[in-house]
């Protein structure tokens, strides 16, 4: 099944286009990768993929809909690159932060027993459930992601998307981190990930897109890897990021 | 700190059910006021009034026995209540500011109540007037907010300003006609709560109070993370178009007693100071609503006793109590820091 696709999608900001005519698919399951250099239209992509923002031409499908009328909230995980980045002094503790993953299934109604179940069961399996009371704000930036991937995991979402999730996280948290990820992408949750860090992606990424504001490679990590996409979209004078670990 | 210890779990549960009795009290006063020549109705008023004469004679005030300090009494818990509850969204959405706009275009609304009310004789239509120009000051701030290319809050200065400005006009033009006072709006006074303000107060609160209960775990979501509530479907836009009106409403009702320039204060104030102490969202709900009262009572009690005006009053407790909270948390992260 296609979770997402896109169809010669383009969108300007004014005058200044961000993303240029790209058409791909992500199937159920996938791990894709989304690189490009810095203001390549990556964030701008994934936010027209979750219809945050309307193309100016193209067509975009979430789970076979059109992503305007897409109703089903729960089915999608967000993190964001501010919700993580930002420190914030709203006083809000870790459970209050996953439980929002739950509002979606209640809508105005009271969250049940089967509700705080689910909300245990995240915290369980990203293995926070020791900081569930603690500020959100007084954790590391490693803890807080695992937080948010909780809020993801307590709303059962089937697509997970992740805008540069490990910035400011220090190596040790990062590596768990992505093998988490890996398990979750395993248990079928189909993962959409923004890095910078070219070497993450292409040893946890099962597809690779690389963009700078046209598509220059979609498809496997292997072919990517082989492929000269990467110099092509950075270009001779981008900076690449590379680090292999 | 990870954890609130059980006693001041208890303290807050008891506080807030406390403050809750109050509240509902109040407004059951304030029907009773507004019904009391209706039969059984009028029994019950003569009652309270006893009951007032007789809490004046034990407490040695002359407040209580009077009809119009029950509702100025009452009219100022009910905003204790309802000024905290929208101002923790409005404070942790860094919108403070759009509380104070809408007290200046409220006041552009008294002022448009007074002409109309001065013309057709009709008293009864100066707090609604405020309310319905209030709501439209504030569909008008959150459409500059989200259309204008400059910063996010130019726009709010510019609509802050400018209501005011119209209002001053309105007023000039109208004294000839109404000789209001006007004073009383600007910086609130107990005499300004007339019977039907009292009573517009009491429908806003329940209003108010049922909404927020209705839409708390949207608005929470959106106030922490306004992306990812999006993602989730939630109607953000709505959402907001609703927290900007509750604002304005209780901003209206707020006005009368604490007056335009304060009414921010109560708004924000016992936020604040929920914030310095409060471990979780619910928390800080929880103590921005009991600090609100503190305010309002303490607030009142100093007014009446010293003979000052009660706006200021409530304001300036609302503001110790801020500065306490500071002290109290700065101490207890000395006491982190020092293990």
């Amino acid at each position: 099944m296609t979770v997402v696709d896109l169809e010669n999608v383009t969108f300007a900001y004014g005058e200044q286009p961000a993303v240029r005519d790209v058409s791909l698919t992500v199937a159920e399951g996938d791990f894709l990768g989304l690189i490009g250099p810095n203001g390549s239209g990556k964030t701008t992509l994934l936010h027209l993929m979750l219809g945050l923002r309307s193309p100016d031409s193209g067509s975009i499908e979430l789970f076979g809909e059109p992503v305007s009328s897409f109703e089903d909230g729960e089915r999608i995980g967000y993190v964001s690159q501010q919700a993580t980045s930002g420190g914030g002094s709203m006083p809000v503790t870790v459970r209050e932060v996953v439980t929002m993953g739950r509002f979606a299934h209640a809508g105005h109604g009271r969250l049940t027993d089967a509700d705080y179940a689910a909300v245990d069961d995240a915290l369980e399996t990203v293995g926070i459930v020791d900081l569930a009371d603690r500020q959100i704000n007084a954790l590391s930036g490693g803890q807080r992601q695992r937080a948010y991937i909780a809020r993801a995991l307590a709303s059962e979402a089937d697509l997970l998307a992740l805008d540069e999730p490990t910035v400011g996280v220090d190596a040790e948290s990062r590596d768990a981190f992505y093998q988490l990820l890996e398990s979750l992408n395993e248990d079928g949750i189909t993962i959409i990930l923004i890095e910078h860090d070219i070497g993450v992606v292409t040893d946890r990424a099962s597809r690779i897109a690389c963009i700078n504001t046209e598509l220059y490679h979609h498809g496997d990590t292997e072919s990517f890897v082989e492929s000269d996409a990467l110099t092509e979209a950075y270009g001779a004078s981008g900076q690449v990021v590379h680090h292999h670990h | 700190m990870s954890t609130r210890s059980p006693l001041r779990r208890r303290l807050e549960r008891v506080g807030i059910g406390l403050t809750a009795v109050l509240a509902v009290a109040m407004v059951g006063l304030l029907a009773i006021d507004a019904l009391r020549s209706y039969p059984v109705v009028d029994v019950i008023y003569e009652q309270a009034r006893i009951a007032g004469w007789w809490l004046d004679h034990y407490l040695g005030t002359n407040v209580f026995y009077h009809p119009f300090m029950w509702r100025s009494i009452a009219t100022g818990i009910l905003i204790g209540v309802v000024a905290p509850l929208v101002g923790t969204y409005l404070v942790h959405r860094e919108m403070a500011l759009i509380g104070e706009t809408l007290a200046h275009t409220a006041f552009a609304g008294v002022a448009v109540g007074l002409v109309v009310s001065s013309m057709t004789g009709w008293s009864g239509s100066l707090m609604l007037i405020a309310l319905v120009v209030g709501i439209l000051g504030a569909l008008g701030v959150q459409w500059l907010a989200e259309r204008t290319d400059t910063y996010g809050d130019v726009p709010i200065a510019i609509m802050l300003t400018g209501s005011f400005a119209v209002g001053t006009l309105i007023i000039s033009y109208g004294r000839g006609m109404t000789g209001f006072n006007v004073e009383g709006y600007l910086f609130g006074n107990i005499s300004v709560v007339t019977p039907s303000g009292a009573r517009l107060m009491a429908v806003i609160s329940v209003v108010v109070v049922l909404v927020t209960v209705a839409t708390y775990k949207q608005l929470l979501f959106i106030t922490f993370d306004e992306q990812a509530a999006r993602v989730a479907r939630l109607n953000v836009t709505w959402y907001n178009t609703l927290l900007i009106v509750m604002t304005a409403v209780v901003v209206v009702g707020a006005m009368q007693i604490l007056g335009v320039i304060l009414v921010a204060a109560m708004l924000v104030v016992p936020v604040a100071t929920a914030t310095q102490v409060a471990h979780s969202f619910r928390e800080t709900l929880t103590l921005s609503i009991l600090v609100g009262q503190i305010a309002v009572i303490g607030g009142f009690a100093f007014s009446i006793s010293q003979g000052l005006p009660t706006g200021g009053s409530i304001v300036v407790v609302a503001i110790a109590c801020y500065l306490l909270a500071i002290l109290a948390s700065s101490r207890s992260t000395a006491a982190i820091s020092t293990h």
